[in-house]
């Protein structure tokens, strides 16, 4: 059974759903949980469910120590720019202890933040930093990108043994779509094809894929049958799905919210570029290199749109395919 | 603490537990000649020691003091200064040596090394270099042990340094607010990393004791001379009383003198390293400085006083010496002889 859901319902059930699963799974943050009315709370109590001050160092540290010692905290930060403050906890502590001990001890630990606020948060509160985050080893990123995807890859990150940065796309908190009920886990590491085509691929990440999946509808219509293809996670990449339709193709798109060098599409484009050896052509469609700026029409014009995709696959179109 | 107050209650605790007073001073001695035994192989062995090694010669009576009020379940978090707490909780020095040496039998089989000792067997998770940082994990431990109604509290021991840290601050703050089961100990060993305390400390600058930080955050501070066990010891006692009765946090500052420098030299391969003179000497030509802590030396006093009060002899103490340096010896030779991990060995452990 599935019923129709909003993105940020969706990862809110996974949340709860997992917290009844497991008794060890906590739930943390800024701003929540404030009064004794909340449903959280009055669910779950006190100890499991507990606001915190303004301190991402120590949120995040105490998440990584109670990980080591046998909690599965999460970690609501809200925006992802906020774990810039923790950096050292992110990058530097939760994905290394368990390598540094010899494999003895592990952090599973979810931080939970959305992203790409693209809604006139200006310069500090909508941008992209999962580029450096999925070049951790030891660390995982999650981009989900439907309602569904966003239980399944929560409830996932959840139960890795892994410290994991699930990061939902704040443009997509109001988008409803077809979830499953019940217990519903989406494996992290495997891309999911949102759209099967055979003339171009487009790589999408997160909110892209909605953009992505909007431009091939465009170009459907002009006769142009694009594959969209959604990672999903980021770390861990599923670069033989990507790989797969690229050489099925012949052409690349690839689509990220991120400015074009701190984008997760260069390093996709790597791998495309070493292990698709026929691929006659690729296109990055990324934000400019700015700061998200604050004014409208600032924005827009910086970050990446449907028309800015549909042109990158004309002129891919351009090139012949080779086939594989 | 007054070394009279100190004495008393030795004197006291004599009577009663000298057998507690005689495996304090074996786990100080045991410390001391494994610290001395890591000194001496960047001169006998060169190259065997990469990186960074930082020794708690001097930390001896803070360390076992504080750890001898610890229950058996209870966690040990450290900092990357971190060689003495495992010696104490009961790890085979074999295992650590190895560990420092880099080898396949170490600790952590070679992916951590000195600074990064994780034996969660025993309670001891692991370790952050990165100053301060592990004050937060500590934190996170207590919270473990009171969302699981566990009965266990957690010793988390951090330099002068990590003080000024801000995961030093948020961390007392969130375990104050939520009555977290931990004690913080903070061993102001004088000197964070080059610098001495008193360039970088507003308690210190004021004249203050660096446990006045506690006062932010409404919780007990108390600064006790770390030079001596049980003075420590009872200062902690309290602050673990206080832990396990669901009261919260409690800052102890044990005030002592690290012995030697802050790590060996750093240098650039092939160049090998070893320990500099203490920076009190290196840094600040304050020869005098140094010579009257070294006259303080936790591990000779304690000795003397046991001596003196009858709660160890002079048999006694040479057999507890004598068993400490076998048993590191035998460690350095098990770690020479252990082999070096193989190279693709790297890839394991990255994911759980």
């Amino acid at each position: 059974m599935a019923r129709e859901m909003m993105y940020a319902d969706a990862i809110a059930t996974a949340i709860i759903e997992e917290m009844q699963r497991d008794p060890n799974v906590i739930f943390y943050g800024q701003n929540m949980a404030m009064t004794e009315r909340d449903p959280m709370l009055k669910k779950f109590g006190k100890q499991r469910v507990r606001i915190a001050p303004i301190s991402e160092t120590a949120e995040i540290g105490i998440g990584v120590g109670a990980a080591m010692t046998g909690l599965r905290p999460i970690v609501e930060l809200w925006m992802s720019e906020f774990m810039l403050v923790a950096f050292d906890q992110v990058i530097n502590e939760a994905p290394r202890l368990r390598y540094m001990s010899g494999g003895q001890v592990s952090v599973p630990l979810v931080l939970k933040a959305g992203y790409g606020f693209c809604a006139g948060w200006a310069g500090q509160h909508s941008n992209c930093v999962y580029h450096t985050m999925m070049g951790i080893p030891g660390l995982k990123v999650v981009v989900p990108s439907t309602p569904a995807d966003a239980k399944g890859l929560m409830a996932a990150a959840i139960r890795d043994n892994n410290p994991v940065v699930y990061l939902h796309s704040y443009m997509l908190t109001l988008d409803k779509g077809e979830v499953p009920d019940g217990e519903y886990v989406v494996p992290l590491g495997v891309a999911d094809i949102k759209r099967a085509g055979t003339d171009v691929t487009i790589v999408a990440v997160g909110w892209m894929v909605k953009k992505a999946m909007a431009a091939a509808d465009r170009l459907a219509a002009e006769g142009i049958n694009a594959e969209v293809v959604d990672p999903r996670t980021l770390a861990p990449l599923d670069v033989p799905t990507i790989v797969d339709s690229v050489k099925k193709t012949g052409r690349v798109v690839l689509v990220d919210q991120a400015p074009r060098h701190s984008s997760a599409a260069a390093v996709i484009a790597g791998e495309i570029a070493e292990h698709a050896a026929d691929l006659r052509t690729l296109r990055l469609v990324t934000a400019l290199d700015a700061p998200n700026p604050y004014s409208e029409p600032l924005e827009n014009y910086v970050v990446p749109n449907e028309d800015k995709i549909v042109d990158a696959v004309k002129s891919v179109m351009a090139h012949e395919a080779v086939a594989a | 603490m007054p070394r009279k107050t100190a004495g008393k209650s030795l004197t006291r605790k004599a009577r009663t537990g000298s057998d507690q007073l005689q495996w304090m001073y074996t786990q100080m001695v045991r410390i001391r000649e494994f610290e001395e035994a890591v000194k001496r192989t960047f001169i006998e062995h060169p190259g065997v020691i990469r990186g960074h090694s930082h020794l708690g010669d001097g930390a001896e009576a803070s360390i076992v003091g504080a750890l001898s009020t610890r229950h058996d379940a209870d966690i040990v978090m450290p900092s990357y200064r971190c060689h003495g707490y495992p010696v104490v909780l009961g790890t085979p020095l074999r295992k650590i040596m190895a560990e420092v040496f880099g080898r396949r039998d170490g600790l952590c089989h070679g992916f951590g090394g000195s600074m990064h000792l994780s034996d969660p067997s025993r309670y001891f998770p692991g370790t952050s270099g990165i100053i301060g940082q592990a004050i937060a994990h500590a934190t996170g431990a207590a919270l473990t042990a009171q969302v699981k109604n566990s009965g266990q509290i957690v010793y988390c021991f951090f330099g002068d340094g990590a003080s000024k840290q801000g995961a030093f601050f948020e961390s007392l703050n969130m375990a104050a607010v939520w009555k977290l089961p931990i004690v913080y100990v903070l061993e102001n060993n004088q000197y964070q990393a080059y610098t001495h305390f008193s360039l970088e400390d507003a308690n210190a600058v004021a004249g203050d004791p660096l446990s006045k930080k506690a006062d932010a955050f409404s919780i007990p501070g108390v600064t006790v001379d770390g030079t001596d066990p049980v003075a420590v010891q009872k200062v902690v006692a309290k602050a673990a009383d206080r832990a396990r009765a669901g009261k919260g946090p409690s800052l102890v500052e044990t005030k002592f003198y690290r012995l030697s420098a802050h790590g060996n030299v750093i240098t650039v391969p092939p160049l090998s390293t070893q320990f500099p003179d203490h920076e009190a000497v290196a840094v600040y030509g304050n020869r005098k400085e140094f010579e009257h802590w070294k006259a303080k030396d936790p591990v000779k006093r304690f000795r003397a006083r046991l001596l003196k009060n009858r709660a160890l002899t002079e048999p006694s103490a040479k057999r507890i010496e004598a068993a400490a340096r076998a048993e590191v010896e035998d460690a350095v030779q098990f770690a020479l002889a252990s082999p070096l991990p193989a190279p693709e060995e790297a890839l394991q452990y990255v994911y759980a």
